[in-house]
């Protein structure tokens, strides 16, 4: 009876030595790109640091920088040179704010119904469309807007300037909404069928399922889909360096023209002296927008991670 | 015994590798990108002359082709604004001598309305109280009340500095001039605002009109042509340098004198810039203008 499965035991684990090495020269190697991936962002991380630093701790340039640094003058080419950054803040929080007021709803919603009510053939329509929207170059987006959009949002708000922050937002959105429509859809599917059952149960409409139990069911992901659609908003920067006129005003009116921070990075880099204050700012710039897209990519990662296993796990 | 080996394999390939470099050694060029076109069309003319040559060129914009001079990637650095002392100093500091410089062209800078704008020519001072805010409206030019909308070039442009310094006398842009990159996207810009105003090269595009400069409120409007820039009676143009570390010689300087030569200084025309002097012009009259 032991015979059979205790000689077929011990032949199965016998493993051809030259096979074991291969493997665990695989698993090395694997692990060793892995860690390339990673010390790659360490070391961007770094070198943008390095260079930003100087603003604090290089006396020379501490003393060109810091005293205009808080102030709405952005003119860093200039005999006397001026390191407002409000305006640019300004700009980002405008164009960021459009965007987002235009793409979470659409984002949201869309998921919504392609998870709870779309027929399968318009889903099948609907989920690789938006895909294909995210795949869309920004420059391709970015000119869009200058040479059409900015016309059509004329036409309709009858701005003086052509190119503004609303333009900026609008076409931004186009690159946030796939990505808010992604994960949503990802985290509106994964609510559990049995929740969907017992609300129909209850008697709950369609409707009243979809809106008062599947949405706050897929909250996290949904808010995550929303931080990670904020951070690309964020930084992108093709878009709005075509779109926005980039004049740095601090203005809060979305119809004037706009400057953002990424798009002085763009703008600006490649001209910069190599070493002045005014470089040292531009990295500055790249630094708080480098912090600003981890806080997001943290709390999208531990606090929806957290949530999520406590409402479905937990409960 | 093993390590011998790859020192050897390694000196060999050094002095191999290097002498390949130093044999077939393209001379490099970077910098403005105003002056890409022209650099290229330099480049790709004399090396069909000469095919031995092997020149490669690069934009990147004035500060990237300096930095790169300075850095010693680049052999020549095309510049459309002249070098600011703080880079001159560096140089010094790293070669031990002073930069050469050599204007190769000249570029006008055109200022551009919409084709409908009734204007026809603006003085300096007019520009600059526009483009530092503070004329705002056209009603004060003599046109509509509307609000100029004004195209400018980022700061990291050539076009930049050199506007900044020549028309507005070193002060700083208004915070509500536009910023688009290129004379293109100024001159397309231009041409879909009626109520827009812009400055760069001499572009061609449909729907804009360039508009004939006065040195001062009173002087005499001059067009922008081929010949006011060459002669220096266009109060608004500038030189187009090259920049070198270090005395040319052999390839590169023969190079160079060739785009000092009356031909490299035509090609130049045809590209669309100016010539550094007047030169007897393959083209008698202004064809650039229109």
């Amino acid at each position: 009876m032991t015979t059979t499965p205790t000689t077929a035991i011990p032949n199965a684990l016998k493993v051809n030595p030259a096979a074991k090495r291969l493997d665990r020269i695989a698993k090395n190697v694997i692990f060793g790109i892995s860690l390339v991936s990673i010390s790659i962002i360490l070391l961007i991380l770094i070198f943008t640091f390095k260079e930003a630093q100087d603003v604090f701790f290089d006396a020379h340039v501490r003393k060109e920088v810091l005293p205009t640094l808080i102030g709405t003058n952005w003119q860093p080419v200039s005999d006397s040179p001026k390191y407002g950054i409000i305006p640019l803040f300004i700009g980002t929080i405008k164009t960021t704010l459009i965007a987002m007021v235009i793409a979470v709803p659409i984002g949201v919603l869309s998921a919504l119904y392609s998870v709870m009510f779309a027929p399968k053939w318009i889903k099948e329509v609907l989920k690789p469309s938006v895909e294909l929207v995210a795949g869309l170059p920004s420059v391709v987006i970015g000119f869009f807007a200058l040479v059409v959009l900015s016309g059509w949002l004329q036409a309709l708000t009858g701005s003086a300037f052509r190119l503004n922050a609303l333009v900026g937002g609008v076409a931004i959105s186009l690159t946030a909404i796939p990505i808010i429509f992604t994960i949503s859809e990802e985290a509106l599917s994964a609510v559990p069928q049995s929740m969907k059952e017992a609300s129909y149960a209850l008697g709950a409409t369609e409707w009243e399922t979809a809106f008062y139990v599947v949405l706050p069911a897929a909250y996290p992901g949904i808010f995550a889909s929303i931080l990670l659609g904020l951070g690309r908003a964020v930084g992108e920067t093709l878009i709005v360096l075509m779109a926005t006129g980039n004049a740095a005003i601090s203005s809060w009116s979305l119809l004037d023209s706009t400057r953002t921070l990424t798009a002085t990075i763009g703008a600006e880099m490649a001209e910069v002296v190599f070493g002045d204050p005014h470089y040292n700012v531009l990295f500055l710039i790249g630094t708080f927008l480098f912090i600003f897209s981890m806080i997001l990519n943290l709390i999208a990662e531990f606090y929806v991670k957290a949530k999520l296993l406590k409402k479905f796990r937990g409960g | 015994m093993q390590r011998l080996r790859y020192a050897y394999i390694i000196v060999f390939t050094l002095l191999f590798g290097s002498c390949a470099v130093e044999e077939e050694r393209p001379i490099t060029i970077r910098g403005s990108d105003t002056m890409v076109a022209i650099g290229q069309k330099w480049a790709e003319v004399y090396m069909q002359q000469f095919p031995e040559a092997t020149i490669q060129v690069n934009g990147g914009g004035s500060g990237t082709g300096i930095s790169a001079l300075i850095n010693g990637i680049a052999d020549i650095c095309q510049s459309s604004r002249p070098m600011k002392k703080r880079e001159r100093d560096i140089i010094k500091q790293k070669y031990g001598c002073e930069v050469i410089e050599i204007p190769v062209a000249k570029d006008g800078i055109v200022i551009y309305v919409h084709e409908s704008n009734p204007l026809s020519e603006i003085s300096i001072e007019q520009m600059k109280a526009i483009y530092t805010g503070k004329i705002r409206n056209w009603k004060e030019l003599g046109w509509e009340d509307q609000a100029i909308v004004i195209y400018g070039r980022e700061n990291s442009s050539g076009t930049y500095e050199f506007f900044k310094k020549r028309i507005l006398d070193g002060a700083d842009f208004d915070a509500h001039v536009q910023t688009l990159s290129g004379t293109g996207a100024i001159a397309n810009a231009v041409a879909q605002d009626k109520y827009a105003i812009g400055y760069g090269g001499i572009a061609y595009s449909r729907g804009i009109k360039f508009l004939a400069a006065k040195a001062t409120n009173d002087s005499p409007a001059v067009p922008a042509s081929e010949l006011t820039i060459a002669d220096n009676t266009y109060p608004v143009s500038r030189d187009l340098y090259f920049y070198l570390v270090k005395e040319p010689q052999g390839r590169t300087r023969a190079f160079i004198d060739w785009v000092l030569s009356d031909e490299g200084q035509s090609l130049a025309i045809a590209e669309g810039y100016f010539p550094i002097r007047p030169i007897k012009s393959l083209r008698p009259e202004t064809a650039s203008t229109k």
